[in-house]
């Protein structure tokens, strides 16, 4: 179960990665970046994932002193949840910079800003 | 034009390759681990006695790992000063104001007024309760920014005061920082949660000062999400 | 073995919805789809045994994620009309 997530989160990072490699327009690689975002969550989670085991939460089903060997990794999942919210940040920032280009150019084509290209 | 498209194809797709064969080396002899490793397992055993705190997700955010968290809400409050900052600066044409959507109708209006009030009673449950059941913080001020969403859809044209987000972000951050200092005056060390007693495992309140400090994480996300929505969504041509 | 299902099916569903965000022609089709893909996403997530995560993503990651998409495309969308 664990491996078809993981596997299912490797693709998805090569997706995005292939989404925002050779997209034109720069709202389209935005969404590739976060399709990629999404599966390094997936696979980051799988890591965290033991078989057998519940949630890292010591209610009633959980008796506190076997708790180490009942319950999984809770510290990718810690990681994770830090990296959802830094994702909205990075994502609106992405969005942001993408409308003042917009303005300048009045496209969203990225073969229209040369000022970098070589 | 065409080869250099072809060409940059081909590079693309050697690097996609390249990135697949690492992860199918990654995944393939990949076998988890049968027990916790040293860190996990300390969690795991000392969560209960030391923190007080049913979900070990929120004692590792709060409390083990609190300083990294302070750091993420610092970089959340960046992320949305440097947006408004961005889209302040760019003059939107004439008679352009709002997303573009459409004047909302009385359903809309009307459902959001009836909605609105459970919605910020949820994300407001949603935070006092990451302790005990899943959920907290980060979750809740979503919570509370997508109900500033919904308010935002129902009526584009009102401006819901940058400066009641501004004071609560403001506020609940000193507060949030505040809180840590008198973790190193009264317990052992900044953002410990034994200021409080630590009180009955299991109960609302209970964990010391995890509930006090998630509930503001949660005021300070969900007045962040909702100043980078609230900046995203309007033209600054009042 | 009914998990194993389960999850093999949302996978299934979040890749074939990821293919659909990126090969659609309509941008506003595309951020839908990577909505849903977040939504599947957090689906798999709580049979990972991880519902902090799970609820992370559904909100912010599918929810507020493509409302800003949404809020950026209706701006751009409205000021290329102007001009024509």
């Amino acid at each position: 179960m664990y491996l078809v997530a993981m596997a299912a989160g490797f693709l998805l990072i090569l997706m995005g990665l292939y989404g925002a490699l050779t997209h034109r327009n720069i709202l389209r690689m935005i969404v590739g970046f976060t399709l990629a975002d999404s599966g390094v969550h997936l696979v980051l989670v799988a890591v965290g994932y033991l078989p057998g085991r519940t949630a890292p939460i010591l209610d009633s089903a959980v008796p506190l002193d076997e708790a180490a060997q009942r319950i999984i990794d809770p510290v990718p999942q810690a990681l994770v949840l830090t990296a959802i919210v830094i994702g909205l940040g990075i994502t609106a920032l992405m969005l942001a910079y993408a409308y003042r280009l917009f303005r300048t150019r009045k496209s969203l084509d990225i073969a229209e800003f040369t000022e970098l290209k070589w | 034009m065409t080869s250099r498209f072809t060409l940059r194809n081909v590079a693309v797709l050697t690097l996609l390759a390249l990135l697949g064969v690492a992860f199918w080396t990654l995944g393939s002899g990949y076998t988890p681990d049968a027990e916790l490793n040293r860190t996990a397992a300390y969690y795991a055993q000392n969560t209960a006695s030391e923190i007080g705190a049913q979900n070990v997700v929120t004692a590792i955010i709060v409390t083990y790992r609190g300083l990294d968290t302070l750091g993420e809400v610092t970089v959340l409050f960046l992320t949305a000063a440097i947006v408004a900052l961005v889209l302040g600066q760019t003059k939107a044409p004439r008679g352009s104001s709002g997303s573009g959507f459409l004047p909302s109708g009385e359903l809309l209006t009307t459902g959001t007024q009836m909605l609105l009030p459970i919605i910020l009673l949820f994300g407001a449950y949603v935070f006092v309760n990451g302790h005990l059941t899943p959920g907290g913080g980060f979750q809740g001020g979503a919570i509370l920014a997508s109900g500033m969403l919904l308010l935002l859809l129902a009526e584009p044209g009102r401006r819901f005061g940058h400066r009641i987000i501004s004071r609560v972000e403001s506020l609940s951050g000193l507060t949030y920082v505040f809180i840590g200092v008198l973790g190193i005056a009264l317990a052992g060390g900044f953002l410990d949660n034994r200021i409080l007693p630590l009180g009955a495992f299991g109960s609302i309140l209970s964990a010391g000062a995890i509930p006090l400090i998630y509930a503001l994480i949660g005021l300070k996300v969900g007045a962040e999400f909702s100043s980078i929505l609230e900046s995203l969504e309007e033209t600054e041509d009042a | 073995m009914i998990a194993l299902i389960a999850t093999t099916g949302f996978a299934l569903a979040m890749l074939i919805a990821a293919v659909v965000a990126l090969r659609t022609r309509a941008t506003a089709v595309a951020v839908i789809a990577a909505g849903l893909v977040s939504l599947f996403a957090s689906v798999l997530f709580l049979f990972l045994a991880a519902p902090d995560v799970a609820m992370t993503e559904a909100a912010i990651g599918s929810g507020l994620t493509t409302f800003l998409f949404f809020f950026v495309l209706g701006r751009i969308r409205r000021e290329s009309g102007h001009d024509q």
